[in-house]
C-alpha cells in the first residue's frame, strides 16, 4: 500500500522535509512510526512521548488503522490560540 | 458558523459587533481575543510565526464548533485565527459566541478556546534575542480542556 506522510513545525524542521510518500504494509499509524524510527538519527524525534498524529486530517491515536491512500501526519503538541 | 484562517490582521471590535448584527434574538455575546505578547517564558519576543496544517485546521475548528453547538444553545459562532508572521500587540485569535442568555455564551466560548488550544493544528514560533524557538505545549492547557 502507499500512503502519504506529512510533518509539521519542529518535526518538519528536525527531519528537513515536510512530507514523503511511503510504500509498505502498514496496519496502523504506529507501524508507520516504527518504520520511520528504524531509520534512526534525526527520525528519533518521532519517539517523543507527547507526539500527536492525525489520519486524513482528523486527530487520532497511534493504533488507528490505515488504508491505501491515507494521509498520515505527525507533529508536536499544538500551540495555537 | 464562520471559520476563517487568514494572514491578514483583523479588527476585534468590528468582529464583536458583527456577532449581534441586528439579530434581536441575541441577548448575549461573549468574545475572546488572543494577542501576541512582547514577553514569554523569561524572554522578550520580537515577533512570531504561526504555522498550521492547511485543510486540517479548518476541519478541526469546525468539529470543535459543532461540538459546542451540540452542548449549548448558540445563535452564532465565529472563529478567526491568524497564520504567518505576527508582531507583538497584534490579535492572533478571535472566538465570538452569541446566545439568548449569557451562561451558554460564556461557557461555549471558554470551551472552544480550550479545545482550540489542544486540538487545532497551529504551532507558534517566537523570535527572541537568542534566536527563534518553538513554543512548547503546556500541561495546563491539557488540564483546562480535560474539565469539559
Amino acid at each position: 500500500m502507499s500512503i502519504n506522510v506529512v510533518y509539521f513545525a519542529r518535526y518538519r524542521e528536525a527531519l528537513g522535509r515536510d512530507g514523503e510518500a511511503l510504500e509498505g504494509a502498514f496496519a496502523t499509524l504506529e507501524q508507520v512510526r516504527q518504520a520511520l524510527l528504524a531509520r534512526g538519527g534525526k527520525y528519533e524525534v518521532l519517539a517523543e512521548q507527547n507526539l500527536m498524529c492525525a489520519r486524513n486530517q482528523d486527530l487520532c491515536k497511534l493504533d488507528e488503522p490505515l488504508v491505501e491512500g491515507d494521509e498520515v501526519a505527525f507533529f508536536p503538541p499544538v500551540t495555537g490560540g | 458558523m464562520s471559520i476563517r484562517v487568514q494572514a491578514e490582521v483583523f479588527d476585534p471590535g468590528a468582529e464583536t459587533n458583527a456577532m449581534h448584527a441586528a439579530n434581536v434574538g441575541v441577548g448575549a455575546v461573549v468574545a475572546f481575543v488572543g494577542y501576541v505578547r512582547d514577553f514569554n517564558d523569561g524572554q522578550e519576543v520580537a515577533g512570531m510565526f504561526l504555522e498550521h496544517y492547511p485543510g486540517m485546521t479548518e476541519k478541526a475548528l469546525a468539529k470543535i464548533v459543532v461540538e459546542a453547538q451540540q452542548r449549548w444553545p448558540l445563535l452564532k459562532v465565529e472563529v478567526l485565527h491568524r497564520i504567518g508572521a505576527l508582531d507583538p500587540g497584534e490579535p492572533i485569535v478571535f472566538v465570538g459566541v452569541a446566545s439568548a442568555h449569557r451562561q451558554a455564551a460564556f461557557d461555549a466560548c471558554n470551551f472552544i478556546m480550550d479545545y482550540l488550544k489542544t486540538r487545532a493544528p497551529f504551532w507558534k514560533k517566537e523570535q527572541t534575542g537568542n534566536g527563534p524557538r518553538w513554543v512548547e505545549g503546556k500541561q495546563s492547557d491539557e488540564d483546562a480542556a480535560g474539565r469539559w
